[in-house]
């Protein structure tokens, strides 16, 4: 089953991401040695991972690990103190144009119109107005707000608005998509309906993705593999395991499926130390 | 209550004073001279809305207002902008914006006329002194209160500086611009009519002034009550506008769901 899905890809993939097998697939994001540090403060120390094109990966870690420092230097938002990171071979200096990025907090402009946020990627692309136009309107239908188009953010739901800032985060087809704890803002049924939501869009056109996380579930049920982060500062990674379970999965599903509760007691004996080291250091 | 009890309490309160007012100067209870009667100054108003030079002067106020709050809300913003971008430019700035701040508007009025003359400018530029600060103070705090999530999603969205300035900057500053506008209008009429009343030959301000040189003080109550039915005009329109540029603020009692 899982076979036939990789390769039931329903458009053809874009030319940055040829990806017919996956094992195959070349290394889209490359951290080689990365530390981040806050004057004194190292928040991230000498971290190495490999993001393949077309692969989920789940960051988790306890709070306050410096999860997010890692996100926003492959960003191009902080620069790492040493070390490098490539974007498809490239180095990155600066925010680059082929990240999406799907930020935790509400990031959509609350003066504009979902349309009008949706479709701000490809203008600022410079993108004529007709055809941007066009891709919001069937970008906002691919997330399910068909006739939302002209509402503003504090007119819509949560999980609207997540939605939006979906749409608008993927309508100019990001090379890598990073996405900060996205969902952990909103109730557990919305949260369960947008990952969902989220699996099925990236299954359509599979990039590849960081996502980070301090819900275990949410990083094995969405991730192909899952780093664990040590306890901060100096923070590094402990251990990276593979998620074999088969795709297209329902997130509230899968979470009975009994090889997900093996992946999820594993990974939790490795996580659960540095989650008490980390609670012993805050007291 | 209902909105009808209210209303009826409300022109019944009227009723008394005025009522009140004009039995105790029929009465000689109320000097005249000092308040007169409201009869009187109603006549004198119906006398000023009937004569077409008095819409020379309501004309003459209006464009003194409308001008020095155009200018200012102009400069304030384009000031404000810049400072709320650059902070090295706002520490270095700061001093010097707090002490004209601190500087009496009403002082810099005889100098004014000194430069500009007794026309239509020094009023005009009077009313941009008192309109600058408030849109100036506005316009930096809303550039830097602005949410580093939006900007940052902008930016990588791929927002160069002009997108950034245009879409997310202005934007946001305008809200908080926009919220005082009201503030800020006030002070353009308070600029425009300290400048007729100090030196001018037209306007309301001049209306009053003349009226109170003449020791006519039916005159300067007419002119007053003419000018807050001006401002309330304003004030009015003012309310539709804002109303119509910031259709995406959610409205009193409109809740953001979760």
């Amino acid at each position: 089953m899982s076979a036939a899905v990789v390769r039931a890809v329903p458009q053809p993939p874009m030319p940055a991401s040829p990806q017919a097998q996956p094992s195959q697939a070349k290394s889209m994001v490359s951290v080689d040695n990365v530390t981040m540090a806050f004057g004194s403060f190292v928040a991230v120390q000498d971290v190495n991972l490999t993001i393949k094109d077309g692969e989920f990966v789940s960051i988790v870690g306890p709070t306050g690990c410096g999860k997010s420092t890692i996100l926003n230097a492959i960003a191009g938002l902080l620069q790492p103190a040493s070390g490098s990171i490539t974007i498809d071979a490239k180095p990155v200096k600066g925010i680059q144009g082929n990240i999406g990025y799907l930020f935790q907090q509400d990031a959509l402009l609350p003066w504009k119109t979902a349309i009008e946020n949706t479709e701000l990627g490809l203008m600022f692309r410079r993108e004529p107005a007709g055809v941007r136009r066009e891709k919001a309107m069937a970008w906002l239908a691919k997330v399910g707000l068909r006739g939302f188009e002209h509402r503003y953010p504090h007119q819509l739901s949560g999980g609207q608005r997540k939605r939006v800032q979906m749409a608008q985060a993927l309508i100019t087809e990001p090379q890598v998509i990073l996405m900060d704890e996205p969902f952990s803002a909103l109730d557990i049924h919305t949260r369960h309906l947008m990952q969902n939501e989220l699996l099925r869009l990236w299954q359509e056109d599979r990039r590849a993705v960081v996502m980070i996380t301090h819900d275990l579930e949410e990083a094995i049920a969405l991730g192909d593999r899952v780093v664990i982060l040590s306890a901060g500062p100096r923070s590094h990674i402990i251990e990276s395991f593979d998620v074999d379970l088969s795709r297209p999965r329902d997130v509230a599903e899968i979470k009975l499926d009994p090889h997900f509760m093996d992946l999820y007691r594993n990974i939790w004996a490795s996580l659960r130390g540095e989650v008490e080291k980390s609670y012993e250091r805050r007291d | 209550m209902n909105a009808a009890t209210e209303r009826a309490i409300q022109i019944g309160i009227l009723v008394v004073i005025l009522g009140g007012w004009q039995i105790g100067t029929m009465t000689g209870l109320i000097d005249v001279f000092f308040f007169p009667a409201p009869l009187d100054i109603g006549t004198q108003i119906a006398s000023w809305v009937a004569d077409t030079s008095f819409y020379r002067h309501v004309g003459i106020t209006l464009t003194e207002t409308v001008l020095g709050y155009l200018i200012g809300t102009g400069l304030g913003v384009a000031a404000g902008v810049w400072l709320g971008l650059s902070r090295s430019a706002a520490r270095i700035l700061d001093p010097f914006i707090k002490g004209l701040n601190a500087i009496p508007r009403v002082v810099l009025a005889p100098i004014f006329v000194l430069w500009l003359g007794l026309g239509l400018w020094s009023k005009v530029a009077l009313a941009v002194t008192l309109v600058f600060f408030i849109t100036f103070f506005n316009a930096m705090q809303g550039v830097r209160e602005v949410n580093p999530v939006v900007l940052s999603n902008a930016r990588i969205l791929g927002a160069n500086r002009r997108d950034l300035l245009r879409h997310v900057y202005f934007p946001a500053a305008a809200s908080w611009i926009l919220s005082s506008l009201r503030t800020s209008v006030g002070f353009a009429v308070v600029g425009a009519i300290i400048g007729e009343y100090l030196g001018s030959s037209a306007g309301l301000g001049y209306l009053i002034a003349q009226a109170e040189g003449n020791f006519d003080a039916t005159g300067v109550f007419a002119g007053i009550i003419i000018l807050s039915i001006f401002v309330l005009l304003i004030d009015t329109v003012l309310n539709v506008v804002e109303k119509r540029l910031i259709t995406w603020r959610p409205s009193a009692g409109e809740e953001r769901p979760a």
